[in-house]
């Protein structure tokens, strides 16, 4: 048997003369449906013959608005033609390649238990046609793609699909199936840069796609392409990611995925699923039912790639209300915020509260004590830091050099004349409680603010018996602007 | 890729003795040959073969060559299907070319609108590439040559180190075949005055089928198709010897044409 077993599976050698049971089987044209659509349900229960001719075509198409590319393509559709097929069938694979095909292409069904999952049988050149049957071993939802050098372009100009391989059991009855993948692109210009787009051979090695994409495309899946289903529909959703290099974290925003399939192992699911890992050259299934109408997206949540690079999808779900379930917005507030911006209306209505917070204040006698009293506590301060030196802490000054403040007539008979001294300084002859005293003082304008003059002078005139009132800081501005 | 230049290629080169129906004696070719495309000497050189499997060689040397200055258009395959009627389409033999042979042309003798004249011949296979090289005294290139010559950007002998050249490498792959294909005198013209050896058509080569490369050679599978190669980083050498190894001698494609080539030798002979 060592001849069979090198036998180069290459080589054309005519159709498997079939087997008894094989021959028996009834045979059926494989139905090839166009994304996001899926073929219906396989409702036998008996292995048939399937013929399945799936196309490849390299067309120019619509990348995003205003982006073109030459994808390649399964069927002139990224992903390509979604295949349905049952455990047990006998499958008849035709791939053809368009004569206007620049490249020889094949197909590696990941569905195939075979060497390089049909490639090798499947290498065709532009304008030829080629021929391999294999039996579908195992149920599941796998990815087929092209595996032909260089693997990445090939795949990286959009040469996936997927092929279901339905359990012998059956599928449960859903209201609406899918089919979504997801694919990155490798352009020369950044996303969005207009015209026809060519690979780019750098950005691939480093793997930095401009665009991450569902089924082939920026908004693909959005608006009026949206995936539609009613409130209390059950949708089956077949999600595969075609790469060629990054991992999907599958989101859908909005709902919560009542059963995913991991790894499209369809006879073990998990249930409440938020987010779910698709490999690339992967495939997940997802089963949901919906309640409540909106629109959900779609998106990978490595989330740049959603915001940044295409990778998001809608479902539009129609239907009543319940409001129960999700209320939707209930009441609209305003809410003045701590940082609200300064000339918005609610910053004005903030800064005319405040005004009126102040003459509130100023209006009322306790509370303008306690603004007194401040007052007074900060003058200290700044007569401790600066006039205490000359006038002494005690405000008695030094007799016949410094003259006092505490008890001073001067300084009680004229308040406007007191800030002026102090803004201005004070020289020769100044005669208080009776004796001149002929020294000099210097100028504080430059020194002390409006409210720190105003405080110190409110400390000087309530301190050492002095029984005063208080200076503003308006009022010193007032004779600073009247001196200048 | 040094150089290797011979003295009499020096010699050649001081002649300008580079173009010109110069036939070697083995050779007859019609009387009603068209003007000869005109060839351009390439100097030998050290080939590093793209594979590096067990049985490929590490390198190859490559003695310097004439190949075309241009592709081979539908002009002068015309003048020679006209005198060679077992080479028209109604004629052919399909062992030696497939039933899309010449299908771009409107009929037998007549390449029609959708194959102008000065456009690249393509729907041709290997075999009538063969004979029309041996009609005009000339052969079909190797694969080390054809790749020798194509190595070389706009400005150097490798473009590898050519910015522009890459560009326009990839850029063509993002184009689809178009239903008429330009003048072979629009395409590109390369550090050694070849025009259009990427970018317009893909051209086949004398041992296309023998780089041991079946068409299912399990090397080329998915990410297998990476080990034993001289540059993973390389896709275009990746995608033309894909090509090559997925033809037949009597394929014809859309976008597969051909030109031709002459050893520097056979001129040597003819030189006083």
């Amino acid at each position: 048997m060592a001849a069979e077993s090198e036998e180069d599976p290459g080589v054309p050698r005519g159709p498997v003369a079939s087997a008894p049971e094989v021959k028996d089987l009834p045979i059926e044209q494989a139905i090839l449906v166009e994304p996001p659509h899926v073929p219906p349900p396989i409702v036998r229960n008996y292995p048939a013959r399937v013929v399945v001719n799936l196309e490849v075509r390299e067309v120019v198409k619509r990348l995003a608005d205003g982006v073109e590319y030459t994808f390649w393509t399964f069927g002139g559709n990224v992903p390509g033609n979604f295949i349905r097929i049952r455990e047990g069938d006998e499958v008849e694979f035709h791939l053809n390649n368009d004569p206007s095909s620049k490249m020889p292409h094949n197909i590696d069904l990941h569905a195939v238990i075979g060497s390089g999952g049909g490639a090798t049988s499947a290498f065709t050149a532009p304008g030829h046609s080629s021929q391999f049957s294999f039996k579908a071993l195992q149920p599941g939802l796998f990815v087929y793609h092209c595996a032909t050098a260089p693997v990445p372009m090939h795949i990286g100009n959009g040469m996936y699909g997927l092929i279901l391989v339905q359990p012998k059991e059956g599928m449960a009855p859903v209201d609406e199936e899918y089919y979504v993948m997801q694919g990155e692109f490798y352009t020369t210009g950044r996303y969005g840069e207009e015209g026809l787009q060519s690979f780019d051979m750098n950005k691939a090695l480093d793997e930095r796609p401009p665009y991450v994409v569902f089924n082939g495309a920026v908004s693909s899946l959005v608006g009026d392409r949206a995936l539609t289903a009613k409130v209390g529909d059950n949708i089956r959703l077949f999600f595969g990611n075609g790469g060629p290099n990054l991992v999907s974290s599958f989101h859908i925003i909005g709902e919560i995925l009542d059963r995913v399939y991991p790894e499209a192992a369809l006879n073990h699911p998990v249930e409440h699923v938020q987010t779910t890992l698709v490999p690339a050259g992967g495939a997940t299934m997802i089963e949901l039912k919906t309640h409540v109408p909106g629109t959900y997206i779609l998106v990978d949540h490595s989330v740049v790639r959603a915001f940044n690079k295409g990778a998001l999808g809608m479902l539009k779900v129609s239907g009543p209300e319940n409001r129960v379930i999700y209320s939707g917005k209930e009441i609209d507030a305003v809410y003045i915020g701590s940082q609200a911006t300064a000339g918005s209306d609610s910053a004005k209505r903030e800064a005319e509260l405040k005004k009126k917070m102040a003459s509130e204040i100023k209006s009322n006698p306790a509370i303008a004590g306690l603004t007194k009293e401040i007052q007074i506590e900060k003058g200290k301060q700044v007569y401790m830091g600066l006039c205490f030196a000359c006038h002494q802490p005690d405000g008695k000054g030094l007799p016949g050099v410094f003259p006092p403040l505490a008890g001073s007539d001067f300084l009680a008979a004229d308040h406007n004349r007191a800030i002026r001294v102090v803004l201005k300084g004070l020289s020769g002859p100044v005669t208080v409680n009776g004796q001149t005293i002929n020294s000099a003082m210097p100028p504080q304008e430059a020194v002390l603010t409006d409210s720190q003059i105003a405080d110190v002078l409110t400390y000087v005139l309530n301190s050492w018996g002095n029984k005063g009132d208080a200076i503003s800081a308006d009022q010193v501005k007032a004779v600073r602007n009247e001196i200048h | 890729m040094k150089p290797v230049p011979t003295f009499l290629l020096q010699g050649l080169l001081a002649l300008g003795v580079v173009a010109g129906p110069v036939f070697s004696a083995s050779e007859s070719p019609s009387a009603s040959a068209p003007r000869s495309n005109k060839m351009i000497l390439v100097p030998g050189g050290i080939y590093v073969p793209f594979s590096l499997g067990p049985r490929d060689a590490r390198q190859e040397q490559v003695a310097a060559f004439l190949l075309d200055e241009y592709s081979v258009t539908n002009e002068e395959f015309l003048a020679f299907v006209g005198a060679n009627p077992k080479w028209r389409r109604s004629q052919v033999s399909q062992l030696f070319a497939d039933s899309s042979y010449l299908k771009n042309w409107a009929g037998d003798l007549e390449p029609g609108p959708s194959a102008p004249p000065a456009s690249p011949v393509v729907h041709v296979s290997w075999f009538a590439a063969r004979a029309y090289a041996r009609w005009v005294g000339k052969r079909l290139p190797t694969t080390a040559e054809w790749e020798l010559a194509a190595s070389a950007g706009y400005g150097s002998r490798d473009g590898n180190n050519d910015p522009a050249f890459k560009r326009d490498l990839y850029a063509w792959f993002a184009r689809p075949v178009p239903a008429v294909l330009p003048a072979v005198t629009t395409s590109q013209v390369n550090y050694y005055g070849i025009h259009g050896l990427h970018g317009l058509v893909w051209e086949w080569v004398d041992d296309f089928n023998s780089a041991l490369i079946s068409s299912s050679d399990p090397n080329l599978l998915c990410a297998a198709g990476a080990t034993d190669v001289r540059d993973t980083g390389d896709y275009a050498a990746f995608m033309r010897r894909a090509l090559r190894s997925s033809l037949q001698a009597n394929n014809t494609t859309s976008a597969l044409g051909f030109r031709c080539a002459r050893d520097a030798q056979i001129l040597t002979a003819s030189l006083p």
